[in-house]
């Protein structure tokens, strides 16, 4: 029992502190880098320790020791206390969907939950909330506005991605996500993203529109409010705002990884075990890490929408694809199961 | 007279363009070909990409600064002889070209008859001065110069915006125009 509660400290410390979190802080970082050489500019590269630089690296520490000293501001809100706790509320279902992700073979995974599609869409759910109440407590006009477009866009596209996924349900006929990758086998043809290819498009769109970033990034929507709904936050608080959506954009990479791209999987890889076993824990990480790199490489393409197109987009776009997909899946299925 | 109209044929979204995904794509190709240029240009310490343009046109100011171009009309300066004095023989050219008033010349005797008069004083206010570059050209014995490549600076006061002679002639060096005046 001891050893049993031990390993899953040991899986959650490794997978979750060691590889999200680290993700997630270099990724504050990358993600000003990378636009700036997208964009042909230099990028973060003032922050030094002794003329040391390292590319602006160092702009990490420098980010933690502003926030954790800066001053913690409370407007004058008649919710000081949901002020408070929106941040946390932001940023803790971003950690827990990594609860039933599959990063590796057997048993690495930190919840083998029989209803693990369920929990996540569950937790990316009231992963809302954070924003939602913030722009409440916040007391101010641009932060509920905010906190209200991050609200109706998570019902909008929430449809789109729970419908999505069903077709990876009917194709690989679990809902288990170890299972979901077992079934993705090491056949690249097998994988989501060949067996369920609009389903993966649709699905990205969907997350992304979760995560409040670009090009769905309104509730953000600086032309017009100021931040959206952290507004009226300052120092550590806003600080784990942008740290939340950093983990979520690595736990949605985790998610998308797990559906569509073979999860753990090595292409023409079987066995599992020993040096194979450190070898697709490491794929995975390389995978999530490529889809990282690639939401932030779709936010600094694409100009944001504007709000009417993002509700034109999810309710008369996207949701009547996801149907249709799922649609069509089963007409496939049907015939090929005879 | 009847107004010009030009009319403009509007763009009617096809399917291609309103399935977004194509134009999405094409944009991702553009933004990530900068990225893997530059990230390369970075990782190598080039500064120059292959075609031979610089790609990243940011300039670090106060550790790099942009060279001002040769013709840049900036901080005055007088020239010098080859004995190392001032080649002004202060004919008031330049502060009766200016049309600023900003040049103020005082002119005292030169103990070598061939040169006759030199500047005592020579103060230009660059409050005053438009930088337009006409004491340049009317100077006669290509004493007055501004072709420093460097801006006027901001001070603390104004009368320290008026500089004198010897920082005139700081910034001088030797010109290799003739000067004896004497028609040949």
């Amino acid at each position: 029992m001891t050893t049993l509660i031990l390993y899953a400290l040991l899986k959650i410390a490794g997978f979750v502190l060691g590889y999200v979190m680290l993700t997630a802080t270099l990724l504050t970082w990358i993600e000003r880098k990378q636009s700036a050489l997208a964009q042909d500019r230099i990028g973060p590269a003032r922050a030094s320790i002794m003329g040391l630089r390292l590319g602006g690296l160092l702009h990490i520490p420098a980010d933690a020791i502003k926030s954790f000293t800066k001053e913690d501001f409370i407007p004058d809100t008649p919710n000081p206390w949901l002020f408070k706790f929106a941040p946390v509320i932001a940023f803790i279902p971003a950690f827990v969907m990594f609860a039933v992700i599959p990063f590796g073979p057997g048993d690495l995974i930190i919840s083998s939950a029989s209803f693990g599609v369920l929990f996540i869409l569950a937790v990316t759910g009231i992963s809302v909330y954070g924003a939602t109440l913030a722009g409440w407590a916040s007391n101010s006009s641009l932060s509920l506005l905010g906190g209200l477009r991050a609200a109706a866009q998570m019902i909008s596209y929430e449809v789109t991605m729970g419908l999505s996924l069903v077709g990876i349900f009917m194709v690989y006929e679990d809902v288990n996500l170890q299972n979901v990758v077992i079934r993705q086998g090491s056949n690249v043809l097998n994988w989501g993203i060949v067996t369920q290819p609009l389903a993966f498009f649709l699905f990205l769109a969907a997350v992304i529109a979760e995560t409040k970033r670009g090009p769905f990034d309104v509730a953000e929507g600086e032309s017009e409010l100021v931040a959206g709904y952290f507004t009226e936050y300052s120092a550590m608080r806003f600080a784990m705002f942008m740290l939340g959506e950093f983990i979520a954009i690595v736990g949605v990479s985790a998610v998308l990884v797990t559906f569509f791209l073979g999860g753990w999987q090595v292409p023409g890889l079987e066995e599992t075990g020993g040096w194979y076993t450190v070898l697709q824990v490491s794929a995975f990480a390389l995978k999530t890490w490529f889809l990282c790199w690639l939401q932030l490489m779709i936010r600094w393409t694409l100009p944001r929408f504007r709000y009417d197109q993002i509700m034109h987009l999810g309710w008369r776009i996207l949701l009547p694809l996801s149907l249709l997909n799922v649609l069509v899946t089963g007409i496939v299925l049907a015939i090929i199961h005879g | 007279m009847t107004a010009t109209v030009k009319k403009v044929e509007r763009v009617v979204p096809d399917l291609a363009m309103k399935a977004y995904v194509p134009a999405i794509l094409e944009g991702l190709g553009v933004t990530t070909r900068h990225f893997v240029q530059n990230l390369g240009n970075l990782v190598s310490g080039r500064k120059k990409s292959k075609r031979g343009t610089e790609e990243i046109a940011t300039i670090r100011y106060p550790d790099e600064k942009r060279e001002y171009p040769p013709r840049y009309r900036g901080h005055h300066r007088l020239m010098r002889r080859e004995d190392d004095q001032v080649r002004c023989v202060a004919c008031f050219m330049c502060s009766t070209a200016c049309p600023a008033n900003c040049i103020y010349i005082e002119a005292g005797e030169h103990e070598d008859p061939t040169i006759e008069k030199f500047p005592v004083r020579f103060d230009i206010d660059h409050l005053v001065c438009i930088y337009c570059g006409m004491c340049e050209e009317a100077c006669p014995c290509d004493a007055i110069r501004m072709d420093s490549g460097e801006h006027t600076k901001p001070k603390y006061s104004r009368t320290d915006q008026r500089v004198h002679l010897v920082d005139l002639l700081e910034r001088g060096g030797p010109s290799i125009a003739k000067q004896g005046g004497r028609f040949s």
